[in-house]
C-alpha cells in the first residue's frame, strides 16, 4: 500500500498520521507539502492530517481548501482514491466539497481533548472492514470546533444515504445526530473529528485507529 | 473602491459565542439584551472593477472563500 499525507502549514498531526499508517499498515507513506502540483503515483491512501491550518484563518480549512495541492487530492478522489481527512482535514473535507455539512465551534465553547466512545455505524465501508463483527470502537478528539452542521435536507439525505459512519456514544460537542464521521456518496471520502492516529497502539489507550487504516488494505 | 463585507452565521445556525456574550451581558445587567450574533467584517480596496459589476464581483468572492454559504450569510457594502 502506498500513502500520502498532506502538510498545510499549521498542520500539527502530520508526522503522527505517517507514523500511525506506516505501523498500522506498513505502507510507504510520502509527505506532501500543500504547495505541490502533483501527487506521488499511484496512492492508495491520502491523509489530510489534524492541526490548525493556516492558522484556522476566516475559518477552520477554508484556506487549505484552496490551496494548490488540493486540485489534485479533488481529482484523485474523483479517481477513487481512499482520502481521509482527521479532525482538521474533516473540516478541509466539508471546505473543499467533498463532503458535505460543516464543522461549527463545540455547543460548550470549549476544546474538548479526550478518549470517546464511538458507535460503528457502518462496519462495511473500505475505510471499517477491518473491525469484524465490532461494533464499538475508542478514539481521541481534540477540537474546539468540531459540532457537525447540516441544514435539515441535507442531514436527512445523509441519514438516508447511509453516509454516516461513526457516532459518538456521548456527544462531546453538539454535532447533529451525534454525528463523528462521514463518507461521501462514492464510498472513498471519509471525514472525522476523532483521531485514529493518536489511538493506534495500544500504550496510547486505544488500538482502534490502527484497524481503520488496516481496513484499507484490504482494497490496496 | 472600498468594500465592506459581513459575514454571520445563518439564523438558523447555533451561534454558541453570540450566547455566551448575551448571557455575559445579561450578568451586567443588560436583561433586555436579546439574539446576540458575533460576525465578522471584511473590508478592502477594490481596483479595477466597474462599480457595476463591483457587487458581482464580491458576492464571487463571498460565494468562493469569504464565506461558507452552508452555516453563513454575507452581506456586501460599496462605498
Amino acid at each position: 500500500m502506498k500513502a500520502a499525507v498532506i502538510v498545510f502549514p499549521g498542520s500539527n498531526c502530520d508526522r503522527d498520521c505517517k507514523v500511525a499508517v506506516e505501523r498500522s499498515t506498513g505502507a510507504a507513506v510520502d509527505m506532501v507539502w500543500h504547495t505541490e502540483t502533483a501527487l506521488p503515483q499511484s496512492l492508495d491512501l491520502i491523509v489530510l492530517p489534524g492541526g490548525f491550518s493556516y492558522g484556522d484563518y476566516l475559518r477552520c480549512g477554508a484556506m487549505a481548501a484552496l490551496s494548490p495541492v488540493m486540485a489534485e487530492v479533488r481529482r484523485a478522489a474523483g479517481r477513487g482514491v481512499a482520502v481521509v481527512g482527521i479532525c482538521n482535514g474533516f473540516q478541509v473535507l466539508c471546505e473543499s466539497g467533498l463532503l458535505p455539512g460543516a464543522l461549527l465551534r463545540n455547543a460548550a465553547l470549549k476544546y474538548v481533548c479526550k478518549p470517546v466512545e464511538l458507535e460503528i455505524v457502518r462496519p462495511d465501508t473500505r475505510f471499517t472492514r477491518a473491525f469484524g463483527s465490532r461494533r464499538k470502537a475508542v478514539m481521541t478528539v481534540g477540537n474546539g470546533e468540531g459540532a457537525f452542521f447540516a441544514d435539515a435536507d441535507t442531514l436527512s439525505r445523509i441519514e438516508g444515504e447511509g453516509q454516516v459512519v461513526f457516532r459518538y456514544a456521548d456527544n462531546p460537542n453538539g454535532s447533529l445526530n451525534d454525528i463523528a464521521g462521514l463518507i461521501n456518496g462514492a464510498g472513498n471520502v471519509l471525514g472525522l473529528m476523532p483521531h485514529p492516529d493518536r489511538s493506534f497502539e495500544p500504550e496510547l489507550g486505544s488500538a482502534d485507529g490502527a484497524l481503520l487504516f488496516q481496513s484499507l488494505l484490504e482494497t490496496a | 473602491m472600498r468594500a465592506r463585507v459581513h459575514v454571520f452565521l445563518k439564523p438558523g445556525v447555533l451561534d454558541v459565542q453570540g450566547k455566551a456574550v448575551e448571557s455575559a451581558l445579561h450578568g451586567l445587567g443588560w436583561g433586555g439584551v436579546s439574539d446576540v450574533r458575533v460576525g465578522k467584517t471584511l473590508e478592502f480596496d477594490l481596483a479595477g472593477v466597474e462599480p457595476a459589476a463591483a457587487e458581482a464581483e464580491v458576492r464571487r468572492m463571498c460565494e468562493t472563500l469569504l464565506a461558507n454559504t452552508v452555516i453563513e450569510s454575507y452581506r456586501i457594502e460599496l462605498s
